[in-house]
C-alpha cells in the first residue's frame, strides 16, 4: 500500500507577467520502505516538488496524500503538526540549528514531540551513534565537517520516527568520502529498518544508490524506473 | 513555563548576541537614570539656592499673615514651639524671624526696606547667611548692629561703622525709630536679595518693634524637599489651625513655574532620549532576527508552531530585557551615589555664567528611588513594545525562504 500518493499536483507561480508552471502536473505514489531519487536539470522543479510533498509549500491544483490525510487541504498549525509527526527533513544546507549542539539537535524535534527527557537523550545517542557521531554528540555544528553535519541532518531526521524522509540534494555540499559514508549510512537505515528516503538531487552517486529513479522535466515525469 | 525554559536556554547558547542586546538596552537604562537623576539634582539644587538663601522649605506664620503682613499678625514664641518643630522627622533646623517694612535712612538718603530680626547662629545654620559677608563681620547674638545688602548700602552710601535709622511700625500701634550701626554688606547671589533690607539680632528687632517674644516666622528647612508635604501634615496635627502652613512652592511660585515649564521641555528631551535609546534596542533585537532567519525556518520547517516559537522569541527579548534593566539598576546605583556625592563642577566660562545668575555652576545628581524606577519603567515599556516586532516577523516567516537564506 502506498504512504504517499500524489495526484496531478501542479505549482504555479503569478509572481511575473508569465505564469511560471514550476510543477506540471505530477501523479506518483511512494510505497513504504522506498529508496528513491527525484532528478533533472535545475529548474526543472524537483525542489518545489520535494518541498510540496513535506508540507513546506501548497499545492495551486491536485492533492497530496500521506497515509490517508490529504495534505493538499491542511493549513497553518495543523500542517506543522503534521510535518512535526510523519515527515523527516534533509537539507543542503544541512541547517542545523548554530547554537545547539549534536545532541540538542536531535533532541530538538522529539522535545516539540513532547517526549520525555530520558527519552529524547536516549534516542539521541542512539541515532547519533548510528550514524558515526556517537563521539561527537556534544560538539556545536561550527565544530562539524560538512560530511558530519549531514549526519546529524539525518540523525535528526530520523528522531521523530516519521513516515519517511526527504532529502533536498543531501550530497550536494559534500566531498566524495563523506557522500559515500552518508549513502551507506541511509541505504543501511533503508534496508534495516524499512525507512522510506525520498531524495532530489543530480549527483550520479546518489543516483547509483537508489533503487528508484524519478526524472524530472519542466515541472513533469518524464521517467520512472525501478531497479 | 516550558516554553520560558526554552527562551532562558536559548538566551545562554548564544551568549555574544545575548550580551551585545543585554548590553545595548543596559546603557540605554544607565542612560536614562543618570539624565532623570541629573534632572532631579539640577532642581534639587535650584530649590535648595531658594530655600537655603532665604526662605525655608516651609514657613510658620500666623493665619492673617500671608494676607496682610501686618507686625500685629505675628506668633507668640511659646517655651518649646521651635523645639517641637524640630523633633518632626525630616526637619533639620528652624528659626525665627521677626520683620517688618521699615524706612531705612542713612544721611539724606532714605530707602523702603524689610528689617529682618533673626538669631544670628541659627540663621545662618539655615541659610548660611555669614558666607554672603563680603565686608565687616557677621551678626553676634544680642548685637546691636545691623547687616545691610549691598544695593541698598549703594544707594544709602552707607560703609561699615555708618549709622542707618530705622522708622517703622511697631507692634500695637509703637512707633520705632532708632540708630543702627553697621556691621556688615551683604553680597547676595540674586539681585532681589541685594535690595531686600538690613539683618540684625531678632532680640534687638524685638525691642525695636516693641514685640516681646514675637515673631512673623519661622523658616523650617527639611532635608529633602520631598518630605516638605509629610512635614506639612505633621505641623497641622501638632497645631491644628493655630497657623499658616506655607510650602516653598508657595513662597517662591516663580520657582515653581520655572521648574514646571522646564519640565515641559524636558519631556521633549526625555521622549528624543528615548527613541534613540528604543531605536537603539530595536536596531540589536531586528540584527538578531536576520541572523537567526533561517534557524526559525528551520524550526518551523521540522514542526515547530509558529505561535510557540513566537512565545519562545518573545520570551527571550522580554528575558534580555529584564536582566538588562536588573543590570542598569544594579550598576548606576553605586554611579548616582558616586555623583551625588561628588557633583560635576561647571569651570570656565559656562562655570561664570552661571554664577552671574546666581546658580551655583554646578552639575547635581540625586538619588531617589523615584528616579531609578521611574526611568526602569520605561525602558522596560519601550523593551515590551518592541518585543512585538520578533513577535510578528515570526508569524510572518516565509518558512521556504527562510531555509534558503
Amino acid at each position: 500500500m502506498a504512504i504517499i500518493d500524489v495526484k496531478n499536483v501542479k505549482k504555479i507561480y503569478n509572481d511575473s507577467e508569465v505564469a511560471v508552471h514550476a510543477v506540471n502536473g505530477i501523479d506518483l505514489s511512494f510505497e513504504q520502505g522506498e529508496f528513491a531519487a527525484i532528478v533533472g536539470p535545475s529548474g526543472s522543479g524537483k525542489t518545489t516538488f520535494l518541498n510540496m510533498l513535506g508540507g513546506l509549500d501548497n499545492t495551486t491544483e491536485g492533492e497530496i496524500v500521506i497515509d490517508g490525510v490529504n495534505v493538499s487541504n491542511l493549513k497553518g498549525s495543523k500542517l506543522i503538526n503534521f510535518r512535526l509527526m510523519n515527515i523527516g527533513f534533509v537539507f543542503q544546507a544541512y541547517n542545523l540549528i548554530p547554537v545547539l549542539t549534536a545532541k540538542e539537535n536531535v533532541e530538538f524535534i522529539m522535545e516539540l514531540q513532547g517526549k520525555s527527557k530520558t527519552e529524547r537523550d536516549k534516542r539521541a545517542k542512539e541515532l547519533l551513534s548510528a550514524v558515526g557521531l556517537g563521539e561527537r554528540i556534544n560538539n556545536r555544528p561550527n565544530k562539524l565537517s560538512g560530511g558530519q553535519q549531514q549526519r546529524v541532518a539525518v540523525a535528526r531526521a530520523l528522531a521523530p520516527k516519521p513516515k519517511f524522509i526527504l532529502a533536498d540534494e543531501p550530497t550536494a555540499n559534500l566531498d566524495s568520502k563523506s557522500t559515500e559514508n552518508l549513502l551507506d549510512i541511509m541505504e543501511k537505515l533503508n534496508k534495516e529498518e524499512n525507512i522510506t528516503f525520498i531524495f532530489s538531487t543530480h549527483d550520479s552517486r546518489v543516483v547509483n544508490k537508489a533503487r528508484r529513479v524519478i526524472t524530472v522535466e519542466d515541472g513533469k515525469v518524464i521517467s520512472d524506473v525501478r531497479k | 513555563m516550558k516554553d520560558l525554559k526554552m527562551a532562558w536556554r536559548n538566551l545562554w547558547r548564544n551568549k555574544r548576541r545575548t550580551l551585545i542586546t543585554v548590553m545595548s538596552i543596559f546603557f540605554g537604562v544607565l542612560l536614562s537614570i543618570v539624565m532623570g537623576s541629573m534632572q532631579e539634582g539640577i532642581y534639587g539644587s535650584m530649590i535648595d539656592n531658594v530655600v537655603k538663601t532665604y526662605s525655608g522649605h516651609i514657613q510658620i506664620q500666623h493665619p492673617d499673615y500671608e494676607e496682610n503682613k501686618n507686625i500685629n499678625n505675628t506668633i507668640f514664641e511659646s517655651d518649646g514651639l521651635i523645639d517641637s518643630v524640630l523633633s518632626i522627622d525630616h526637619v533639620t533646623a528652624a528659626v525665627p524671624r521677626l520683620k517688618n517694612f521699615a524706612l531705612i535712612s542713612s544721611g539724606e538718603k532714605t530707602r523702603i526696606g524689610m528689617a529682618i530680626g533673626i538669631s544670628p547662629a541659627k540663621e545662618n545654620n539655615l541659610t548660611g547667611l555669614k558666607k554672603w559677608v563680603k565686608e565687616g563681620s557677621y551678626l553676634e547674638n544680642g548685637d546691636r548692629g545691623i547687616l545691610i545688602a549691598k544695593n541698598l548700602a549703594k544707594h544709602l552710601q552707607a560703609e561699615i561703622g555708618d549709622t542707618i535709622i530705622l522708622i517703622s511700625q511697631g507692634y500695637h500701634g509703637a512707633n520705632p525709630a532708632d540708630l543702627f550701626p553697621v556691621r556688615g554688606i551683604l553680597d547676595f547671589p540674586t539681585p532681589e536679595l541685594n535690595s531686600l533690607g538690613v539683618y540684625m539680632d531678632i532680640e534687638t528687632a524685638r525691642q525695636f518693634f516693641y514685640a516681646p517674644k514675637m515673631m512673623t516666622e519661622i523658616a523650617v528647612l527639611a532635608d529633602d524637599y520631598e518630605e516638605v508635604p509629610a512635614i506639612e501634615r505633621k505641623l497641622e496635627e501638632m497645631f491644628d489651625s493655630r497657623y499658616n502652613y506655607l510650602s516653598w512652592q508657595e513662597l517662591s511660585p516663580e520657582l515653581v513655574q520655572f521648574i514646571e515649564s522646564d519640565k515641559g521641555s524636558g519631556v521633549i528631551m526625555k521622549a528624543i532620549l528615548y527613541l534613540v535609546i528604543g531605536f537603539g534596542i530595536l536596531g540589536t533585537i531586528m540584527m538578531m532576527m536576520a541572523e537567526r532567519r533561517r534557524e526559525m525556518g528551520v524550526m518551523v520547517a521540522v514542526g515547530m508552531q509558529k505561535i510557540r516559537l513566537s512565545k519562545v522569541i518573545w520570551f527571550e527579548t522580554v528575558l534580555m530585557g529584564i536582566i538588562a534593566v536588573a543590570l542598569g539598576f544594579i550598576i548606576s546605583i553605586p554611579l548616582i551615589a558616586y555623583l551625588t556625592a561628588n557633583p560635576i563642577p561647571i569651570t570656565g566660562e559656562y562655570g561664570e555664567a552661571y554664577a552671574q545668575f546666581g546658580m551655583e555652576p554646578v552639575i547635581y545628581f540625586k538619588m531617589a528611588f523615584s528616579v531609578f524606577y521611574q526611568q526602569a519603567l520605561i525602558v522596560f515599556a519601550i523593551i515590551l513594545a518592541i518585543s512585538i516586532y520578533p513577535y510578528r516577523v515570526v508569524r510572518k516567516l516565509n518558512t521556504i525562504e527562510a531555509i534558503r537564506g
